[in-house]
């Protein structure tokens, strides 16, 4: 277990967020945090690294309290968020200055990582575009070795090639001790790095489940005209939709479309994985 | 490698790796890569690309050497072929079948053409 949320309670001034909020993330998954605008996503990352602090209710992440920002928390999680701050120096000197908080900080991999973008460590960061600035901030994170990666929508902002080139650094970090946490409306860009799913939805978790286990209980395919489903959409290809998989069928699962299914029967979707929890 | 929206992650990827056992580009008792390496190329989760390795250690297409990795079976062509002809009678010949009968064609015209397309390929 990476992260527990029991019965949390959250607003900002007036605008309730969360009321009994419960989560529970493991180690050895790429979760895809997906929700609404204003369902509360980045709240939520920010209560997990200690930024906002709960009403009511227990966080604890990889046995410590994150609003007591322990060190020894501290130089466990690197969070990206997605306004970024980088102050006026050159990513070489920044590294400098950070290192010594993430005792596993490596400058060879931060090196390669930036290569790989092509973005210079010795290019003062206030002169660089928006995109230039994001990849060397995720470069920095991913380098910093921690046990727990939060991001929120990293992929914005990013061009074609670094996107894939993001996508390769992910697989490449996602390894069994290790918890990484995306924030994203831009599914399609990180579809088969995502092994486990979390909506959040109307101050709750609807579902946290693994892909593997949605791809277990239901079916992604074409539907015929008349054909039953939990949902469809239609499209120039017919009609495309989600329905419940009796014969043990294989199909690969469309995120967005299971989202908008989430959205729109949330207590269908809740009795099929309704007691489903990302333990393994 | 693009994939398609139609069939699950890991088969496809079985599917890339079969291929290319076939094609010889990974040889009997050859050392195929790793998990990560495959996981980094495909732009794949690691778990996924597990399941895929998975499911062709089952088949006895590769097997595992404690602390050196994937290899090759030695007869991994044949079983791959096993695999294709379960494939094609499970999945491709049901598919056949309707829209056979869907478009009403009969057994004579089906047959009929076949023997066009082996007269073609011997002439």
């Amino acid at each position: 277990m990476m992260i527990r949320m029991n019965q949390l309670d959250f607003s900002y001034r007036k605008k309730n967020v969360f009321s009994g909020l419960n989560l529970t993330l493991s180690e050895g998954h790429v979760y895809g945090l997906l929700g609404k605008n204003g369902a509360g996503k980045s709240t939520l990352l920010k209560l997990m690294c200690g930024l906002l602090f709960p009403e009511r209710g227990e966080i604890n992440v990889m046995g410590y309290l994150p609003s007591a920002r322990k060190p020894a928390f501290l130089s466990e999680l690197f969070f990206i968020p997605e306004e970024i701050y980088l102050p006026d120096l050159k990513m070489s000197a920044y590294a400098e200055l950070l290192r010594p908080f993430y005792p596993r900080f490596d400058r060879q991999m931060l090196e390669e990582y930036m290569e790989e973008f092509e973005v210079s460590l010795d290019e003062r960061m206030s002169r660089m575009s928006y995109g230039q600035r994001k990849k060397a901030l995720i470069c920095l994170g991913l380098a910093c070795n921690t046990r727990l990666l939060v991001m929120d929508e990293p992929t914005n902002g990013l061009d074609i090639p670094s996107k894939s080139h993001f996508r390769c650094l992910i697989a490449s970090v996602a390894t069994k001790d290790r918890c990484i946490i995306i924030s994203t409306h831009q599914v399609r860009d990180l579809d088969n790095l995502i092994d486990a799913l979390v909506v959040v939805e109307e101050s709750r978790i609807l579902v946290n489940v693994t892909t593997d286990r949605i791809t277990e209980k239901l079916v992604f395919k074409n539907l015929e005209e008349d054909e039953s489903a939990l949902f469809a959409e239609e499209s120039v290809k017919g009609r495309w939709g989600v329905v419940v998989n009796e014969n043990g069928e294989d199909s690969k699962l469309d995120m967005e479309l299971f989202f908008n299914a989430v959205l729109q029967h949330p207590e269908k979707i809740r009795a099929i994985f309704g007691n489903d929890k990302v333990n393994d | 490698m693009e994939f398609k929206d139609t069939q699950a992650i890991y088969l496809q990827i079985v599917d890339w790796m079969c291929d290319n056992i076939v094609k010889e580009k990974w040889k009997s008792d050859e050392r195929i890569p790793s998990v990560r390496e495959l996981g980094i190329l495909l732009e794949v989760n690691p778990n996924t690309v597990m399941r895929a390795y998975e499911c062709l250690q089952n088949q006895h297409i590769i097997y595992n050497k404690r602390g050196l990795g994937f290899f090759v079976s030695e007869d991994a062509s044949v079983r791959i072929t096993e695999r294709k002809r379960t494939e094609f009678i499970g999945q491709v010949l049901p598919e056949f079948f309707r829209q056979m009968k869907l478009l009403g064609i009969s057994w004579e015209v089906i047959h009929c053409e076949f023997e066009k397309l082996n007269r073609e390929e011997d002439s």
